[in-house]
C-alpha cells in the first residue's frame, strides 16, 4: 500500500464521516441530546482533521479545526445546540464536504461562504467560551482560543534528533550537571530511567553517577519503588531546552535539575566517582521493552539480586536478559493466536471490494442462469418422461442458481441513505436561497436497492426536491395566512413493495395550480383549448415534454430541465413516476423503481415470428380481444373497449416494422399496459409463450441502440430475444401529436 | 526479533498510515479500531509498545490506557498517545491515565518512529 492508496482510503472515510456528521447534526436538530450523538459528530470532524493533517490538506485542516473547536464547546456543555447554532453547523458540514471534494479533485469551494462560516463558528465558540485570561489561574482547563491555522496554539517540544543539530548553544560545548531522580510514577507510566539516560548519552559526552543511597534493606524493598537517582555530567553543544526535551515524557514524574557549569569548575565539585555509561550492555535488551520496573516476580528478583550494583547499565541489562527469554517464548506462541484474533475481529465487519469484481461476478452468474436454462431445455427435449435423475438434479441446480443470483444481487444492494442525506443539504441550501423554512423528513433510508439504481437516482431526485422547495412549499407568510405551520415539511420515504422500491416525495405545500398548468399546456399546444381533462390528467401534464412553466423559471429549479427530463431518467431506470396533488394540501410524487437493473421478470411473447420480452411490471392485464370490442377510429387507429372504457390498440409488430399491415386483433392477445401519465394502451402481440426471469444484456454495449427496444436477453434455447421498451412503443404510437390522445383519454 | 506494536485508532486512514509506517520501520503491527477491541486483542498481541488515539467510539483512549495499566502483565508497557488533542488538559488526562508519552498529529512517520524508539529499549 502506498500513500496514494491511503489517501484514497482517507477520502472514502471522509465521505462516511461526513454522512455521520450530517445525520448526527440532524438528530441534534430534532432534539436528540444523547452525549454519544455529540461525541460522534465531534469525532467525525476530528477524524477528518486528523487525516487531512497527515496529507497536508491545510484548508481542510483549518476549517475542520474551527468547526471542531465549536463542537467541543457543545460537547463540554459550554454551548447549547439550539436550532440557530445547528443551522450554522449544518452549513459548516456542507462546506466541510465541499472542501473535502476540493481536496480530492479540485471541486468548487465558495470561499466567501467558508470564510463567513469560520467567523460564525468562532463567534459561537467565543460567545460562550470564557477568554483564556479570565481563567489564567487555571491554565490547564482554559480552552484554547480558536486559532484557525494551528493546532490549538500548542507547540510540542521537538525531540527529533535532526532538530538537535540546530542547537543554539556554543559549538565548543557546554557542560551541564543534571540531577535526575525518578519517582515511582515514572515507572508505572511505562517510562524507563535507563532509556532516558541512553537518549541523553546520544546528545553529548557524559559521565554518570548512580545514587543508590536510599535503597533499603533487601527484605524491606518494594520492587516497584524508585530508589535510584542519578547525577550526570553532560558535555554537549545542545541547549538546555534540548536536554529537557529528552525528559519530555517524564518531567512530571521525576525531580529534574539542569545546571550549566562554569567551564573551570568541572570535576572537583563532584563528590562521586563517574562510572562510564555502558550503552552496549543496554542494547542487548532491545527485544524486551520491559527492562523497566519489574512487572512480575521473576523480574523483581533480578532487581533484588542487583541490589548492590552501582552501575545502572548492568542492572538494566540483566533485567532485560531475563525478560527477553520470557518475552521471546510468550510472543512466539502469541503471534499465531494474535493473528487468529485479528482475523476473528475482522469477521462480522465489512470488506471493500472493487465494483468491477462484483459486476464481473454478476455477469458470470447471469451467464450461469442462461446456461442452466439452456441445459434444462435440452434435457426436457430429450427426456420426455421427466423422471430421470438428471431431471431431478437439474431442478436442484435451477434452485441453486436462483439462490446464487439473489445472493449476488444482494452484494450490490445498498441503502438509499446516502442519496437521502444529500437531499437534506439541497433542501437547506435552496430553502435558504428562496427564504423559506423547510424541514426534510426522511423515512426508510435503510431500504436497499441496487447501487446502479441509487447512483442514477440522485439526479432526478435532486431536481424534484428543488422543485418542491421552490414551487411546492409556499413562503412562510403565505403559509401563515393559510393557517399552516410557517415551516414547510417535505417528506421523503423509501419502501419495498412487491419486488420494487417505491420512493415517495410528499410536500405540504400549495399543491398543483391546475388552472395555471392547464393554461400553460394550452399555450404550449400540448392540449386543445377545450380539452376536458380530469384533475389527475392535468397534474400529469407537468411531465409532458415541452411543458415548461416559463413564468416561474428561477435560479433554483428552472435550469432548463423540466419534469419531463425527470420522468425520462426514471423511465430509463425501468421505473415509473406519478403525481397526485390536493390544492392547498400539497403534492405527492411516487416513483417505483426496479430493485436491480441486471435481471427482469418478463412475459415472453411472439410477434410476427419474433420472440420478444415485455417487462412484467408494465403489464396491467392480458386479454383476448373479441371482435365486438374492437372499434375503428380515424384512418388507421383502433380502440378496444375494456369494461366500458376505450383504450387505443397498438400493434407491436407494426410499430417495430416487423410487418407492414396491422394484424387482426382477434387472432392475437392484447397486453394492457400502463403508460406513463396514467393513460393505458393495449399492445397487440400474436401469442404469449410464458413468464420468466431474464438476464438483461445491454444492446448498446453489444450492438447499437434500437428504437422501441430496451435491451436483449438470451433465452433457454440459446436464442436472443429483444426486451420491449414499452414506453417508447407507446410514445411511437402517439406519433408527434399528443392532442388526440389527451382528448381520447378524457372520453374514457 | 521484531518489536511488536499495538495500534488503536478508529480512523481507517490513520490505521493504514500506522501500518505502513511501522512495517516499513521493521515493526510487527497489530491493530484495533477502538479501546474495547484494543483490550480484547491485548493479551494475544503481547505488544512491546502501544500507540493509541484518544477520541474513539465505545471506549476512548483514556479508558483504554487505564484498562491496560490494570492488566498485571501489561501495566508497564509503554503507551504512546497519538492524537491531535494537543492541549495540556488532554495530555495531562492521558498521563494520569498512565500514558508514557505522546505524538502530536498531524501524523508524521519520523516523529512516530522516533517516539517509539525513545520508549523502547
Amino acid at each position: 500500500m502506498d500513500m496514494n492508496e491511503i489517501k484514497e482510503i482517507f477520502f472514502q472515510e471522509c465521505e462516511e464521516q461526513l454522512a455521520e456528521l450530517e445525520s448526527g447534526l440532524l438528530k441534534l436538530n430534532d432534539g436528540d441530546r444523547d452525549p454519544e450523538t455529540v461525541n460522534a459528530v465531534f469525532r467525525a470532524v476530528h477524524s477528518i482533521k486528523g487525516g487531512a493533517g497527515a496529507f497536508g490538506l491545510d484548508d481542510l485542516v483549518a476549517f475542520a479545526h474551527v468547526f471542531e473547536t465549536t463542537l467541543d464547546c457543545v460537547r463540554s456543555n459550554r454551548l447549547e445546540p439550539t436550532q440557530d447554532v445547528l443551522k450554522v453547523m449544518l452549513k459548516s458540514a456542507d462546506v466541510l464536504a465541499d472542501l473535502t471534494n476540493a481536496a480530492r479533485d479540485g471541486g468548487y469551494v465558495d470561499e466567501a461562504r467558508s470564510r463567513s462560516l469560520v467567523k460564525e463558528l468562532e463567534a459561537l465558540a467565543n460567545g460562550e467560551v470564557p477568554a483564556p485570561a479570565a481563567k489564567a489561574s487555571d491554565p490547564v482547563l482554559a480552552p484554547a482560543a480558536p486559532a484557525p491555522t494551528d493546532d490549538g496554539g500548542f507547540q510540542p517540544i521537538p525531540f527529533s534528533f535532526d532538530s538537535f543539530d540546530e542547537g543554539e548553544a556554543a559549538e565548543d560545548g557546554q557542560t551541564y550537571e543534571i540531577s535526575f531522580r525518578p519517582r515511582r510514577e515514572l515507572y508505572t507510566k511505562g517510562n524507563e530511567a535507563a532509556l532516558l539516560l541512553r537518549d541523553l548519552s546520544r546528545i553529548g559526552e557524559m559521565s554518570i553517577n548512580c545514587d543508590a543511597g536510599s535503597l533499603p534493606e533487601f527484605d524491606k524493598m518494594d520492587p516497584e519503588e524508585a530508589y535510584f537517582g542519578w547525577t550526570i555530567q553532560l558535555t554537549t553543544a545542545k541547549s538546555e531546552d534540548d536536554i529537557r526535551a529528552v525528559f519530555e515524557f517524564a518531567e512530571w514524574d521525576c525531580d529534574l535539575e539542569i545546571k550549566a557549569q562554569e567551564a573551570s569548575a568541572t570535576d572537583d565539585e563532584l563528590p562521586m566517582i563517574p562510572v562510564p555509561f555502558d550503552l552496549a550492555a543496554l542494547d542487548e535488551g532491545d527485544a524486551a521493552s520491559e527492562a523497566a520496573p519489574p512487572a512480575n516476580a521473576a523480574a523483581s528478583e533480578v532487581v533484588a539480586a542487583a541490589e548492590t550494583a552501582t552501575s545502572v547499565s548492568k542492572m538494566a541489562a540483566a533485567a532485560a536478559r531475563v525478560e527477553k527469554k520470557e518475552a521471546a517464548a510468550a510472543s512466539a506462541s502469541a503471534t499465531a493466536a494474535a493473528q487468529n484474533a485479528a482475523a476473528a475481529a475482522a469477521a462480522g465487519q465489512t470488506i471493500r471490494v472493487d465494483l468491477d469484481r462484483v459486476d464481473r461476478l454478476i455477469n458470470l452468474v447471469g451467464e450461469l442462469v442462461i446456461n442452466q436454462a439452456m441445459l434444462s431445455q435440452s434435457v426436457i427435449e430429450n427426456d420426455t418422461t421427466g423422471t430421470s435423475s438428471i431431471n431431478m438434479g437439474l431442478e436442484e441446480l435451477q434452485q441453486l442458481t436462483r439462490e446464487i443470483q439473489d445472493s449476488v444481487m444482494a452484494i450490490r444492494a445498498q441503502p438509499v441513505k446516502p442519496v437521502f442525506q444529500r437531499m437534506s443539504r439541497i433542501v437547506r441550501e435552496v430553502a435558504d436561497m428562496v427564504g423559506k423554512s423547510i424541514r426534510l423528513v426522511t423515512e426508510g433510508e435503510n431500504t436497499e436497492v441496487d447501487k446502479t439504481v441509487i447512483d442514477k437516482l440522485a439526479e432526478p431526485l435532486t431536481h424534484m426536491i428543488r422543485n418542491a422547495v421552490d414551487h411546492g412549499i409556499e413562503t412562510p407568510e403565505k403559509r401563515e395566512a393559510a393557517g399552516k405551520d410557517p415551516e414547510g415539511t417535505i417528506k421523503l420515504t423509501a419502501k419495498h413493495r412487491s419486488g420494487r422500491i417505491v420512493i415517495e416525495l410528499v410536500d405540504d405545500g400549495a399543491g398543483i395550480n391546475r388552472e395555471r398548468v392547464r393554461q400553460k399546456a394550452i399555450d404550449n399546444d400540448l392540449i386543445a383549448a377545450d380539452a376536458n381533462l380530469t384533475d389527475e390528467e392535468i397534474d400529469n401534464l407537468i411531465f409532458a415534454p415541452g411543458f415548461s412553466t416559463a413564468d416561474k423559471i428561477s435560479d433554483i429549479s428552472g435550469r432548463g430541465v423540466g419534469m419531463d427530463v425527470v420522468k425520462r431518467s426514471i423511465q430509463a431506470l425501468g421505473g415509473r413516476i406519478s403525481i397526485s396533488s390536493r390544492p392547498g394540501h400539497g403534492s405527492t410524487f411516487t416513483m417505483s423503481l426496479p430493485l436491480t437493473l441486471a435481471v427482469l421478470d418478463g412475459m415472453v411473447v411472439t410477434v410476427a415470428g419474433q420472440t420478444l420480452v415485455v417487462p412484467l411490471t408494465a403489464i396491467v392485464e392480458t386479454l383476448q380481444p373479441e371482435a365486438s370490442s374492437i372499434h375503428s377510429f380515424g384512418a388507421n387507429q383502433r380502440l378496444i373497449s375494456i369494461r366500458n372504457s376505450f383504450c387505443p390498440l397498438v400493434d407491436v409488430g407494426r410499430i417495430l416494422n416487423f410487418r407492414s399491415s396491422q394484424a387482426n386483433p382477434v387472432e392475437g392477445v392484447a397486453l394492457l399496459v400502463e403508460s406513463e401519465g396514467g393513460g393505458q394502451r393495449a399492445l397487440m402481440v400474436d401469442a404469449i409463450q410464458g413468464q420468466r426471469q431474464v438476464v438483461i444484456k445491454s444492446l448498446e454495449a453489444n450492438y447499437t441502440h434500437v428504437p422501441g427496444i430496451a435491451a436483449a436477453t438470451i433465452l433457454g434455447d440459446g436464442r436472443v430475444a429483444l426486451i420491449l421498451d414499452v414506453d417508447a412503443v407507446v410514445a411511437a404510437s402517439r406519433g408527434q401529436s399528443l392532442k388526440p390522445e389527451m382528448s381520447l383519454a378524457a372520453t374514457g | 526479533m521484531k518489536k511488536k506494536v499495538l495500534t488503536v485508532d478508529d480512523s481507517r486512514t490513520i490505521r493504514n498510515m500506522l501500518l505502513v509506517t511501522l512495517n516499513n520501520a521493521g515493526f510487527e503491527t497489530v491493530q484495533a479500531e477502538d479501546g474495547v477491541e484494543g483490550l480484547e486483542v491485548l493479551e494475544d498481541a503481547n505488544p512491546d509498545v502501544i500507540v493509541t488515539d484518544i477520541n474513539m467510539p465505545r471506549l476512548d483512549g483514556f479508558g483504554f490506557i487505564e484498562g491496560v495499566r490494570r492488566n498485571e502483565k501489561y501495566r508497564a508497557v509503554p503507551i504512546l498517545v497519538l492524537t491531535t488533542e494537543s492541549d495540556a488538559d488532554k495530555k495531562n488526562r492521558a498521563r494520569q491515565a498512565g500514558a508514557t508519552g505522546w505524538i502530536v498529529k498531524p501524523f508524521d512517520p519520523a516523529k512516530l518512529i522516533d517516539a517509539i524508539e525513545r520508549v523502547t529499549a
